[in-house]
């Protein structure tokens, strides 16, 4: 069978410090290119320029009509520019793909609603945005409204709508597309719990029916339940290609082959700006090794080492703990004394905060670490799952579970002190 | 601190609407011969990297002319949405020119305007040139205006300049009705020329489409177009013989000037077209051809840049 998509080893360079010049170096750049363009097509090679970076490279591979295949990989991996390339609305440096049957690409729902056109205008507006005939939009039009519920606001202009009524104008118009390959970006998990809910529901109906659907996510746990295959990218090429849980768990554990530690080499890659920049992130035992599954009677330490780059700022680090469903267990803003309401001198800080034993469930937890400034609010590096570990009960009748062995709900497990108060029957 | 919480609950609620439980979703085929692949010609799409110069892609542009159909939609209706007069405007904003200059070049300054009654005179000159400089205009900037479609779709980007022309079109269909009201007002009969309007105004959209196509790319890369074209329509107006007899060079005078002002000939032949009087026929000739040279070149550079367009927007 021919595949739906095939992608031939496609890269895209962008330049750095482009835009900055931008209009000096287009002029100038594009004279040169037009002079040169004929001799490059007989050497048959991009030249290595100074300041150019290759978001993706050698990236090949296909898709089977009627696979549903997740695109995984952290920030910068090159995920949406692989997504820019298949909606073609950026073209790949060099390579070439070919996609068999209709396309619909969804990078966002709502494209080119115009705030003041009425509910009824701009499904008809972006209904052929997204490349319905209008035939078509006619024809679904009921369903488009009654699914989004907005029958007595058609003829008020969206910019009237709340969010909600916008957000579920707009998606249903997008779910109304009937293309026979969809390309779709997680930015469409934005919203509401509920909402998010709805667009995997959706993904996993088309999936069913057949469809071919590519589906970008940072969200393990969404691509595991709806893509049998996945592809996880790293800095721009692909690195795992295989079944969805296998691939996740490769991503998960992360290049050292530990998902409890994580380092960063080099400036150009680590997340940070110019005030503060993240070194590594560790899960650490108080005996400091790094400990990537612990007891769930042992308490452990988030480490992370980062650069105060620039003097005089309060720096706060910041842990975002998740637990394994996508909720998160807490978030901890650091409270050392020490530091508390002081600037920071230049130089490198580890900062640990430690999680009580007996405290969080079972299950995998998925670390993000933070610098942030407070008051006001600027957040300096936000490195979502930048490590993960794992809580086991052994079992041993001395946690909170004591010898019970069923299931046990809840995201923290905590001991707590509890008293009694008693009346004796006498 | 970011906190980018991804939870599955069901039920959570935006401001003070609560979210309602909506049904599993209908995406069921409903039309299944629509979507039967092999039943219609399955397209293919085929994505590679830099190209050369690119001719306009004609089947594209056509194959989304319904897209092009709701931008120019789009574009007409918001332009008076919340106006009281609506569309009204669109024959006002004419209207209250000939009225200006009437009064000023007219009583005032004593412009002659020849057998023609002065307000007749300039508004078939303003018609013209009011749609060439709002199309010019409002395709400058229409790319720029469009960035989030251009950054999150994807269409033949030459429907985006397009459309600008378009719906100047329309306001130009608007406005020819106050012409007709005008000559019934003063008698005057449009001429046999008349058959030669579409012409004129052919060469004239073609001229704005080019034009506005070109700088419309332009204004991507280098944002001094904003501020450039403003004052080069500005200037352009007093250049080009609308609101006043075209004495200098005479009808068919000097080849030169109309050559640097392709629009002298058009608004001179359109005036000419809808009023009677003597058309400059080489003149306009000439200008037909600048204005197909135009219309290629800006369709040309726009079709060369536009891949970038996303990357620098």
């Amino acid at each position: 069978m021919r595949p739906a998509i095939h992608i031939d080893n496609v890269g895209k360079r962008y330049f750095l410090g482009r835009q900055a010049h931008a209009a000096y170096r287009t002029l100038r750049e594009s004279l040169v290119e037009m002079a040169a363009a004929p001799w490059r097509r007989l050497r048959g090679r991009l030249d290595q320029q100074p300041g150019e970076f290759w978001a993706l490279q050698n990236v090949s591979f296909q898709v089977q009509p009627g696979e549903v295949v997740g695109i995984i990989g952290r920030n910068g991996a090159g995920k949406s520019t692989l997504l820019k390339i298949l909606s073609q609305i950026t073209r790949p440096s060099r390579g070439r793909v070919v996609i068999d049957g209709r396309v619909g690409s969804l990078l966002e729902v709502g494209t080119g609603f115009h705030p003041e056109l009425t509910g009824r205008e701009n499904v008809f507006l972006n209904g052929s945005i997204l490349g319905m005939s209008r035939r078509e939009i006619a024809r679904k039009f009921d369903d488009i409204v009654a699914f989004a519920e907005v029958e007595q606001f058609l003829d008020t202009p969206v910019k009237r709508y709340s969010s909600g009524m916008y957000v579920r104008l707009a998606f249903s118009v997008a779910a109304h597309l009937e293309p026979e390959v969809l390309i779709i970006d997680e930015v469409l998990a934005v919203g509401d719990a509920s909402f998010q809910k709805k667009c995997l529901n959706k993904m996993e109906d088309v999936g069913k029916q057949g469809r071919t659907v590519l589906f970008v996510s940072h969200n393990m746990q969404a691509v595991t339940r709806l893509c049998q295959r996945a592809i996880l990218l790293e800095e721009g090429r692909i690195v795992a290609d295989g079944l969805s849980a296998v691939v996740s768990a490769r991503y998960l554990r992360g290049e050292n082959g530990s998902s409890a530690h994580r380092v960063w080499q080099g400036d150009t890659r680590a997340p940070g700006d110019e005030i503060a920049r993240l070194r590594s992130v560790r899960v650490v035992t108080p005996a400091g090794d790094t400990c990537e599954s612990l007891d769930i009677r042992q308490s452990v330490g988030l480490e992370m080492t980062w650069e105060a780059r620039l003097p005089n700022h309060r720096l706060v680090p910041n842990f975002h703990v998740y637990f394994e469903d996508g909720s998160c267990v807490f978030v901890s803003p650091e409270c050392d004394p020490e530091w508390a309401s002081r600037t920071r001198p230049q130089g490198i800080y580890k900062s640990t905060a430690w999680i009580p034993g007996n405290f969080l469930a079972e299950g995998t937890y998925f670390v993000g670490a933070a610098v942030s400034t407070m008051d006001p609010v600027d957040v300096h590096f936000y490195e979502r799952d930048a490590v993960a570990f794992h809580v086991l009960d052994r079992l041993e009748g001395d946690s909170v579970r004591r010898n019970y062995a069923g299931p046990y709900p809840g995201v923290v497990r905590p001991m707590l002190q509890w008293t009694n108060e008693a009346t004796f029957a006498s | 601190m970011e906190s980018p919480c991804i939870s599955m609950d069901t039920q959570t609620e935006i401001g003070d609407e609560p979210v309602v439980t909506i049904p599993p979703l209908p995406l069921t085929l409903r039309d299944t011969s629509e979507n039967q692949p092999g039943t219609t010609g399955r397209r293919r799409t085929v994505i590679e990297s830099a190209r050369g110069w690119q001719f306009i892609n004609v089947a594209e542009l056509w194959r989304f002319r319904e897209l092009l159909y709701f931008l120019v939609w789009r574009d007409v209706k918001v332009r008076y949405k919340q106006t009281a007069l609506g569309a009204a405007w669109a024959i006002l904003q004419p209207a209250l020119m000939m009225v200006v200059f009437t009064l000023f070049f007219s009583r005032v300054a004593n412009i002659s305007s020849g057998p023609i009654p002065y307000p007749l005179f300039v508004y078939a000159g303003l018609l013209p040139w009011t749609f060439f400089s709002t199309a010019v205009a409002s395709a400058s900037n229409s790319v720029i205006g469009s960035e989030r479609l251009i950054t999150k779709i994807y269409f033949p980007r030459l429907s985006i300049p397009f459309a600008a022309i378009c719906a100047a079109m329309v306001d130009w269909g608007v406005a020819m009705g106050l012409l007709a009201a005008l000559m019934l007002w003063y008698g005057v009969l449009p001429p046999l020329s008349i058959l030669l309007l579409p012409f004129v105004f052919g060469v004239l959209a073609l001229f704005a489409a080019g034009l506005g196509t070109l700088l419309s790319a332009l204004t991507v890369a280098y944002r001094d177009f904003r501020y450039v074209v403003p004052f080069l329509l500005q200037v352009w107006m007093f250049a080009t013989p609308a609101i006043y007899l075209n004495t200098v060079s005479g009808v068919n005078g000097d080849l030169g000037v109309y050559v640097l002002n392709p629009l002298n000939p058009l608004v001179v032949s359109f005036r000419a077209a809808v009023l009677g009087g003597p058309l400059p026929w080489t003149s306009l000739l000439v200008a037909a051809a600048i204005a197909l040279l135009t219309f290629l070149g800006g369709c040309l550079y726009f079709r060369r840049v536009e891949d970038g367009f996303s990357d620098i927007i």
